[in-house]
Order: C-alpha cells, then structure tokens, then sequence
C-alpha cells in the first residue's frame, strides 16, 4: 500500500467526495461522557455495498446511527462533525431529524416488525407516516416493496395476517420491505443477519447484491466472511477510530494497516 | 493387569452427579417439601376463601334473582319484592362518568410519566400519583363534596362520577406506565427511523403495542371504583327512583347495598345478598366484554 492512498483515507479526496452519496467528515460522537467515535471521515460511493466491520463496541453501529441521525435518540448522545447526504450535511441547523430519516432506510440487527400489525400495515406504515401514497397508489407501493425485498411470493396470500407469524428471516425481509417503501435511496443495515440462520442469512445477501443497483448500502456486519461475500468496500473500525477504507478485496488481501491485518487474520477481536 | 482394572473400573464409572450425603440431604428434601407444601396450602386457602364468599353471595341472592329484581324500584323497608333497577342504572351512569374523565386523563398521565417525563415535575407527578393510590377513597369523596356538592346545595350522580373518577386516574396512570416502558425499545426505533415524530410513534406504535397491558389496567380500575362506596355517600346520597338526571342524587349498586343492610328488616338484608351478587356479576360481565371488544383476547406477539 502506498502511502498516497493512505493519506487519503482520513481526507476523502475531491473527486471521490463529489461522486459520493454519503460522506462524513471529522465525525465525533458521544455517549454522555464517553467519546465512542473519533475524527471519522468517510465517503460513500453510490449503488454500491460498503461494509462496516470491527470487534463489538469499536463504533460501528454508533457510525451508521450517526448517518440518519439516529444516534441522538439515546439519551445524552451527542454528535460533532458534517455528515453530507446526496450534498447537504444532516448536522445542518434548522435540518429536522426525522425528514432525514425519511430519506435513509433502516434495518436493525432484531427484526423489529409492529408484531401485531398486519403485513400490509407493516409496510405501509413509512409510507402513510410521511403521506407519501394512500389508496390504490399505497397498494402498488406495498407490493413493490414486498417484491423487491423478494417477500411478496409468501406474503401476498396472507397480507392481513400478523406480522409476528413470519418467521425470523422473513420478518427480517419484511422489514427491508418497510425500509423500501418510504423510497430511499440509501439503505443503512445494522448487522442485519446476526439474529438469522445461515438460509436467511443467504436470502438477505442476495437480496443485498440485487438491491444494491437501485440502492446505495451501508452494512455493519461482525461476520467478516458476509462483509467479504456481498461488499463492494470495507471499513474497518477499531475502538472507535477508522482504522482504514478501501475496496473489499483489498482489506482482506493486502491491508495497508497491521492493525486490519490483525483482524482479519483472527489475531484479535 | 492393567487393561483389566481399567477395564473394571470403566464398567463401574463413578457416579458424576453425587447426591446431597447424610443430614443435609435430608434438611434440603425438608426445607423443600415445606416450601411446596406451605405455598401449596396458602394458595387453596385464599381460593377457597373467594370461592366460599362468592358461592355464599350466590346462594343467599339467587333466589330472590328475576327479571323485576333488575328492572323494578325497590320497595319501601321491609317490603317483599322490588328490584335493584335504579341502582344499576345509576352505577352504569356514574361508573361510565368516571371512565369518560378518568380513562383519558389517567392515560395522558401515564403516557407522559413513561415517555415524556424528565426531572422534577415527572418525579413530583409520579410521587403524587402513588400518594393518590395510598389515599383512603373516602377522602375524594369529602374533596368533591367540599367542591361540588356544597356549592351546588346537591347531591349529585355527576359528584360521584367525579369522585370516582379520581379514584380511577392514579391506578390508570401507573398501569399504563409500567406497560408502555416494557414496551421494547427496538419498537420505537423502528418507527422512528422510517421518520415519525415523537409523538406520532407513541400514539401508532408504543401505546398500541401494550394495548392489552392498558385495558387490563382500565379494567382493574373500573372494577374497583363499581364497588366503592364511601364516597358516593357523600356525593351521591343515592336514591330509591329511577333517575337519569346526573345533576339530582342517584343511587348505586354500592349503595343500595349499603343502605340495605342497614335496614332492620330480614328481607332487606336478604335483598343485599342479591344485590350484592348482581354487582359481581356487572364487574365480571363489563370486565369480558370489553376484553372481548378490543381484541385483548387475542395472541399478542412476543
């Protein structure tokens, strides 16, 4: 690894920075008192998979909260930094929240389907939360959504039913189908597939590489084989600092740190 | 040689799980047939207690239980026949006023103490709630007679709905708090992150979710208030004619009762047990319904 390239880890250079969908820079974060992020600077490119990857509590998933303001939901969480999102940063004052999120998909590491709301409502409720469709138009987008979380086959039967008679891996499915529907164009996954078997597991990855054409993808994942299989890029965080960022074959490669190398290797973590 | 003792000491391997030796075995087999037994005993005396005093109530009311009994006044003292009619038409009106006012407020409040609150003015809020619980319901009953009945220069069905609901609101309130915190978290982000307010993902999605938690809490406390009686002496006053105006004294289950077995009369007292049985079964009746009309039957997820 040269050390050109490394120097540009830590600054995204102008070319790649105008090109990205997401870039965050000199992003800091904090739990209360404790800093769990550290001067993070990253660029996102677009229709593409960028994979998180680190031991538990390096501030990967605190990352990806910070990227739709999620972050702040806990309570004395505090962000500094620029996240820009298609141009504009999220941190900007007069910027709300929630129309942030509106834009940014989620998917969190439980499924957490509305257990007692019907399939149909569990999808629909983005939409009809921010008034995007109602109606026939609502429909189509509910089926849309179902179909491209690749769900729609086992559901369409049964949209009345409670969501809490899926099974995991579907309602994980149902809830990417949530995520589509309030049409984003980035889409933020939070260890999607830890609390799924090895066939969901597989389902969602290749609904992953599909997705990815229409979506920009931001993946956290502890499973260093999944960041490997679907990603097209890889971050790697360590005790809340990036350690470094490149294209995935490269990490699990040639690291241009000894402290990727490490992990990778299973020397840690 | 010495494949045989290996062999012979692998046919006979030591027993991995050693029990308890000598007399601590048989303290532990002791203490523990004590415990079941203690618990066991204290379980089927309780239910037969209830069960004693409900088959009780029963025997001595149902046969004074017909059609009239529900729908007549009741007679003057000592009088064979007449009915509770007045009375069940005044605890339905009154106890219906009391959740009209006490449901959304005792809601609201518990809504804000689990979601909202921070700081000083939800710890006091919350101090004061659990005061409110511990407070003897006659004391609501002199409040509201000290604030509606003087002035007024009535008693009223509309102060004893108030009293009350009052009574109803602190036990709401907490109900409905303890079941929004067990909510899970994960819930609540799910909403937020597809970009609800606040509030709109307390109101479709939180308090939903422990829709069945709340509406056991309302009905306990519905329950609780159909039998009161202390503080509708004061407010109330009840009244042996059928009365639909809330602003005139009214009578009720509770009451009735009361009164009844003031009387001198054997029959009076025989009429209680009948009244006393129709307020059972006007609790459990209200109780199922509303179980049955807002789903809380239903199989909830996790």
């Amino acid at each position: 690894m040269s050390q050109a390239t490394n120097s540009q880890i830590h600054m995204p250079d102008a070319a790649a920075t105008s090109a990205a969908v997401i870039t965050a820079q000199h992003l800091n974060a904090w739990y209360g008192q404790t800093q769990a992020l550290y001067d993070i600077s990253l660029a996102v490119p677009p229709n593409n998979v960028t994979a998180l990857i680190g031991p538990s509590g390096c501030g990967k998933s605190t990352f990806v909260r910070c990227l739709n303001r999620m972050h702040e939901e806990v309570d004395g969480a505090r962000v500094s930094g620029i996240v820009a999102v298609e141009g504009a940063n999220v941190y900007n004052r007069g910027i709300r929240p929630m129309y942030v999120r509106r834009h940014i998909g989620m998917v969190f590491q439980q499924p957490n389907v509305l257990p007692t709301r019907s399939i149909f409502d569990n999808v629909a409720i983005g939409a009809r939360l921010n008034g995007l469709a109602h109606g026939k138009k609502l429909e189509a987008l509910v089926e849309q959504s179902l179909q491209r979380a690749a769900i729609w086959d086992e559901v369409k039967d049964r949209l009345k039913m409670p969501a809490f008679l899926l099974s995991g891996g579907q309602q994980q499915r149902l809830c990417i189908a949530r995520a589509l529907a309030i049409q984003p164009k980035i889409l933020l996954m939070d260890e999607p597939c830890s609390a799924l078997d090895p066939i969901a597991t597989l389902q969602i990855e290749q609904l992953i590489d599909e997705l990815k054409r229409a979506y920009t993808i931001v993946i956290v994942t502890h499973n260093m084989q999944q960041a490997g299989r679907i990603s097209d890029r890889t971050a790697f965080f360590l005790l809340g600092r990036l350690i470094e960022e490149d294209e995935t074959i490269r990490i699990f490669s040639q690291p241009a740190k000894k402290e990727t190398e490490d992990y990778i290797t299973g020397r840690f973590g | 040689m010495n494949i045989r003792t290996s062999l012979a000491s692998a046919s006979k391997p030591a027993n991995p799980f050693q029990p308890d030796h000598g007399l601590l075995h048989v303290r532990r087999q002791l203490a523990n047939g004590v415990c079941i037994f203690l618990t066991t005993l204290f379980a089927v005396a309780a239910a037969t207690f209830l069960l004693y005093l409900v088959l009780y109530i029963a025997r001595q009311g149902l046969r004074f239980l017909n059609v009239a009994f529900f729908t007549q006044a009741p007679k003057a003292a000592g009088e064979l026949g007449g009915g509770v009619g007045p009375a069940i038409e005044g605890s339905l009106i009154m106890v219906g006023l009391a959740a009209l006012i006490g449901i959304p407020l005792g809601m609201a409040t518990g809504i804000y103490l689990a979601e909202y609150g921070r700081g000083f003015l939800a710890s006091t809020v919350r101090f004061l709630v659990d005061t409110l619980t511990g407070i003897p319901t006659i004391i609501f009953g002199l409040f509201i007679w000290v604030l509606i009945v003087v002035p007024a220069h009535s008693f009223s069905g509309f102060a004893g709905g108030a009293a009350l609901s009052i009574i109803m609101i602190p036990t709401v309130a907490r109900a409905t708090e303890e079941v929004l915190r067990l909510v899970p978290k994960e819930l609540r982000e799910a909403s937020i992150a597809l970009g609800a307010t606040e509030s709109r993902t307390i109101l479709r999605v939180v308090v939903p979710a422990a829709r069945a938690g709340i509406i056991t809490g309302i009905m306990l406390a519905v329950a609780r208030v159909a039998g009161e009686t202390a503080p509708l002496l004061m407010t109330a006053f009840g009244t042996p004619f059928f009365s639909t105006n809330i602003f005139r004294p009214m009578d009720a289950l509770p009451l009735r009762i009361f009164n009844s077995t003031l009387s001198p009369y054997d029959i009076d007292i025989q009429h209680a047990y009948a009244g006393s049985f129709v307020l059972i079964l006007l609790v459990i009746v209200t109780s199922l319904s509303v179980r049955w009309a807002t789903g809380g039957f239903k199989p909830r997820g996790r």
